[in-house]
């Protein structure tokens, strides 16, 4: 029963994430990319205060996967680097913890752009 | 023809097709709940194999990423994005499928300033604000003595 749990809030919580993005598209004019940097300012400021966290223990992927999350690792590793380095960990802390998603992003945007080739468009 | 920003506003309301929210707000829902789901089974089965729950993360993250950049380049992620909206935007996927699908559409400018520059087209103003942002926190934190 709590694997069940589990998943249901990671569904739940990474839908509503989802819902919200949704609203911004039909209701207002904010493009995909404005929408995607709003989100993770919004996980960094939520990060910073200490409401992201709670909601990362409960919905795990569902908090985690959403662009918020990135914003909340973000805001999670700059914590840590200035405890450690001081002010130079309020510089190095964001570049740290994105260091896996962005290295990926770059590496994997690069392979696979230059093996495939763009498709028509219809 | 001249016509105010308030007509134009009018005419393209009159052209594009209305967005059916009770649609499209569901369909986000589903698609982005299910990416999530799977994002945490993946979270389950490295720390399953062994990871701690920081490397466990960056990996799904990274598996993530190479999924949503693969079936960006096969043109599959576009496809499901139609109808999924923001349920293929929010999630990490869709920071991979903005990153893959400029870098493809410019490739024909060149490997620099073609693929290499439009790469950047959304990771980098996601990246700009993201970092700055955190980089002001980690002032606040600092000269508030918050850590």
């Amino acid at each position: 029963m709590e694997i069940f749990k589990e998943y249901m809030w990671a569904f739940v919580v990474g839908g509503l994430f989802c819902a919200v993005g949704q609203v911004l598209i039909d209701y207002t004019k904010l493009t995909p990319a404005r929408i995607l940097v709003a989100f993770v300012i919004a996980g960094v400021i939520l990060g910073g205060i200490g409401v992201y966290e709670p909601l990362v223990e409960l919905a795990g992927g569902g908090a985690t996967v959403p662009l918020t999350g990135f914003g909340y690792l973000l805001a999670k590793g700059v914590k840590e680097a200035v405890a450690e380095k001081g002010l130079l960990g309020a510089i190095t802390g964001g570049f740290t913890a994105a260091s896996a998603g962005l290295g990926a992003a770059v590496f994997f945007g690069l392979i696979i752009a230059l093996i495939f080739k763009q498709k028509d468009k219809v | 023809m001249k016509i105010t920003p308030n007509e134009y506003n009018e005419m393209t309301k009159k052209a594009s097709p209305g967005t059916k929210s009770y649609k499209t707000i569901p369909m986000a829902f589903l698609i982005g709940g299910l990416i999530c789901m799977a994002g945490e089974g993946l979270l389950n089965l490295y720390q399953y194999m062994g990871m701690s729950k920081d490397a466990a993360g960056a990996v799904t993250s990274i598996t993530l990423i190479f999924v949503a950049a693969l079936l960006t380049g096969l043109d599959l992620y576009n496809t499901i994005a139609k109808y999924a909206g923001a349920g293929t935007l929010v999630p990490i996927t869709g920071f991979s499928n903005g990153v893959v699908s400029p870098a493809l559409e410019f490739k024909s400018e060149g490997y620099v300033l073609g693929l290499g520059a439009k790469l950047f087209v959304i990771a980098g103003p996601v990246i700009v604000y993201g970092i700055s942002a955190s980089i002001i926190y980690g002032i606040i934190l600092y000269l508030f003595k918050l850590y």
